[in-house]
């Protein structure tokens, strides 16, 4: 089992749409695969159409007084699941913080679910904090979303020595560019630059495209129910990329 | 966990069944926000179902599937509640042909659930069918699938051709399980659809009479009633055994897996031993005509069945070995397979022979003609009385036995244990199951070891031929001969503990409280006591 985490501390950067339409793209591959919500806004579980509710909340979970197994949806699509995000993870720094080993944490419950999946995705919230660094624990392949901005571009060096620090099991790092937007030159700039000078950079970049934004109508993944759009073709790379950089064949 | 799948079928609705989703989404009203909306296209599939000859998956609780669909080809095994355990994609051009080994199957967890199931026999188609399978999807408020409907029209082609019931299959999404009862009862509430009693491959079966499980000839189908006359007992046993025979003869004709052969041994040997034990009760000059027939036929099929063995054991052989290398013993092994090769076609020829044909048909024509005898004896007394007899003969026969006997005298003892056997089993319907378990429990562990010391003994004598064969052809290299003398000589040391073991087991067989168990199965009081029920 794969742990596929989208993480960034900033918001509105795609981590949601990278985890839904990789997640989908991962189960058309005949993989089988849980997505875990993590964001307690719960956009992923609203474009499933899954209620954002688990019985018990994120204290349950984390306490390991509810199983994770028995809060698994099923999305519409053969082969992806989904653990619904919950209003109750806003507390999960606590929870966690509360627990033995709050950094192995979120590895322990992932850790029963290995017979049953090829790859978890883990779609996390935006911040810098205990479950952040819980996901990064838990994660063989960090998909990092970045707007090509130069400030970006520091926070992901600034993660990249964070985890450099870690002891033992690392996650690898796979950044690429998200809401590539063509008009803008710095954009375009940075782009076309970075993914051929860093290996941590994936040469697949999602641009700004309308039919992304779409999906929060159609309430499904991109590559559902516009499989040719220039967007689904773009994740389908990224998929390509992040799954070969796992080592999941 | 229990399973939410449900199952329904469709009364009436077979051929032709393509308005059936439709007029189903019409029909089953749901209620509290749910709606019915159509999944898709229709998928026709070709499908078949594979077991055993002796239905080991089945017995298992075990469905195994080979489904071609739009191209795809793959392996499904379910569980007793239809739950999907596995499924394997089986490549284009690389699917087994069937009947196959489980070892010709792609390894996976599939391969790992069946194989230790079915063990050395072979997976053989045991029906086919078609289905066009149209899906229909159930939505909450939320415009969620919260379950599925497959609607299925099967057409069944094998092992006859006609259409089946329309079956529906309601599976709930993950996590939606508790809306499974709400729609069930929707549809159970339609008029013309039940809940199915059996599974899609029990009803491609029951369009043509057969019902999944079913073996020619088990022992323990044969019903006997104490009252039955004796003769009319005999020819219904000896009748089960000949279908046994039968039934075991394509599968060993086309080499299918060994285990047909071995059956239709047992078949065979049964018979004898029947003929020799019980020939009196049977009309006169019967058993003396078909006791020559029936000892050819054993003895045509011990050459092919004792290379099986062998070729059987190898891997364990090999594993044991200490001073030779595995590869050493290559020749060896090819040998084998030479001479089964050998051996099997003549087999083969003996059962496609006139001789076989005449002997089979003679015989169940002779079979059919068993009248009432003149002196009339119930099966009951006959089982007394033989059963009584085989047991003395057991006992003093192993008396006998002391550390100086020969190795044939543990063999005669073998025999006399087998028909002690064959004739507690042939007239187990006579008694009460437990009872006649209890009887032959330490029968069985002795025959066990019996077992182990007479296929040592065996084993070692032909590996000496073997080598003196493959000496005299100068074919092999002197570190295959050394190997086989390993294997000899691993052999010696199994035989010796074999009869070591021996004394105890035979001490238990002996023992009063064993006795008396077996003398139970004797006593007319106690069999009528048993088999009055």
């Amino acid at each position: 089992m794969k742990i596929f985490a989208t993480y960034n501390i900033k918001g509105g950067v795609g981590k949601t749409a990278a985890a839904v339409n990789l997640g989908y793209l991962a189960a058309k591959d005949g993989f089988r695969v849980l997505l875990w919500d993590l964001d307690p806004q719960g956009a992923a579980s609203y474009l499933f159409r899954i209620k954002p509710r688990v019985k018990g909340g994120g204290k349950a979970l984390i306490r390991g007084t509810k199983s994770i197994d028995g809060a698994i949806k099923g999305t519409d699509f053969d082969g992806l699941d989904l653990l619904p995000a919950d209003f109750t993870y806003r507390n999960l720094d606590l929870l966690l913080d509360s627990a033995k080993r709050p950094a192995r944490r979120l590895a322990a419950l992932l850790a029963p679910l290995k017979a049953d999946y090829d790859a978890v995705f883990l779609d996390c919230p935006p911040s810098i904090s205990l479950l952040s660094e819980s996901v990064l624990h838990a994660a063989d392949l960090l998909l990092v979303p970045l707007i090509p901005t130069t400030l970006s571009v520091r926070t992901l060096d600034q993660l990249t020595e964070f985890i450099g620090g870690f002891n033992g099991d690392r996650p690898d790092v796979l950044a690429f560019f998200s809401m590539i937007d063509r008009r803008k030159r710095l954009h375009t700039q940075i782009a076309e630059d970075l993914p051929a000078q860093r290996p941590d950079f994936a040469a697949t970049v999602i641009p700004a495209l309308s039919v992304i934004e779409q999906m929060s109508v159609q309430r499904a993944p991109v590559a559902a129910f516009s499989p040719r759009s220039q967007a689904a073709r773009q994740y389908g790379r990224l998929w390509q990329e992040a799954r070969q950089r796992a080592g999941l064949t | 966990m229990a399973s939410s799948i449900r199952e329904f079928v469709v009364d009436g609705v077979a051929r032709g069944g393509a308005g059936l989703p439709a007029a189903l989404a019409g029909s089953v009203t749901l209620d509290g926000g749910l709606a019915w909306v159509n999944g898709g296209r229709t998928r026709a599939s070709r499908r078949s179902w594979l077991d055993t000859f002796d239905w080991r998956l089945y017995r298992a609780g075990l469905t195994l599937e080979h489904a071609v669909c739009r191209g795809r080809t793959e392996l499904l095994l379910t569980g007793r509640d239809g739950d999907l355990l596995a499924s394997e994609a089986l490549a284009a051009g690389r699917e087994p042909h069937w009947p196959s080994l489980v070892s010709e199957l792609p390894a996976g967890p599939l391969h790992e659930l069946v194989e230790p199931v079915a063990g050395i026999r072979a997976l053989c188609p045991v029906a086919r069918a078609t289905s066009r399978v149209t899906q229909l999807r159930v939505l909450n408020d939320d415009a969620k699938t919260v379950a599925r409907l497959d609607v299925d029209c099967m057409s069944v082609t094998s092992p006859a051709r006609a259409a089946a019931a329309a079956r529906l299959t309601l599976t709930p999404v993950r996590g939606y399980a508790g809306v499974t009862d709400r729609i069930s009862r929707a549809i159970t509430g339609v008029p013309g659809i039940s809940a199915a009693r059996g599974s899609a491959l029990e009803a491609a079966l029951a369009v043509a009479g057969l019902r999944a499980g079913d073996l020619p000839g088990r022992a323990t189908t044969v019903k006997l009633s104490p009252s039955m006359p004796a003769g009319a007992a005999l020819a219904t046993v000896l009748t089960a055994l000949l279908d046994a025979l039968e039934a075991n003869v394509p599968g060993t004709v086309r080499d299918i897996d060994t285990e047909f052969l071995h059956d239709l041994r047992i078949a065979v040997r049964r018979t004898r031993s029947v003929i020799k034990l019980c020939g009196s009760a049977l009309p006169a000059g019967l058993a003396r005509d078909f006791r020559a027939e029936f000892r050819w036929l054993g003895d045509l099929t011990t050459p092919t069945r004792d290379l099986d063995v062998y070729l059987l054991g190898y891997a364990r052989m090999t594993a044991g070995l200490v001073a030779a290398s595995p590869a050493d013993l290559y020749p060896f092994h090819d040998y084998l397979v030479r001479s089964r090769a050998v051996q099997y076609r003549r087999l083969a020829a003996g059962l496609r022979s006139a001789r076989f044909r005449r002997l089979s048909s003679n015989w169940r024509t002779a079979l059919k003609e068993i009248g009432p005898a003149r002196k009339r004896r119930t099966v009951a007394q006959l089982a007394t009385a033989r059963i009584g007899a085989a047991q003395r003969g057991a006992l003093q026969a192993g008396q006998l036995i002391s550390a100086a006997s020969p190795p044939e005298s543990l063999h005669e003892l073998r025999k006399r244990c087998k028909e002690l056997r064959y004739l507690v089993e042939m007239f187990g319907s006579l008694y009460d199951p437990a009872q006649r378990w209890q009887a032959v429990r330490e029968l069985k562990a002795l025959q066990d070891c019996l077992g182990a010391f007479q296929d040592a003994e065996v084993q070692r004598t032909e590996i000496r031929a073997f080598a003196s064969q493959l000496l005299a052809d100068r074919s092999v290299p002197a570190e295959t001969l050394l190997a086989m003398g390993e294997i000899a000589a691993g052999l010696a040391v199994a035989q010796r503990e074999a009869r070591r073991e021996f004394d105890g087991r035979f001490a238990d067989f002996a023992s009063p409280a064993s006795q008396a168990r077996l003398a139970v199965l004797t006593r007319p009081d106690g069999l009528t006591r048993t088999a009055g029920a």
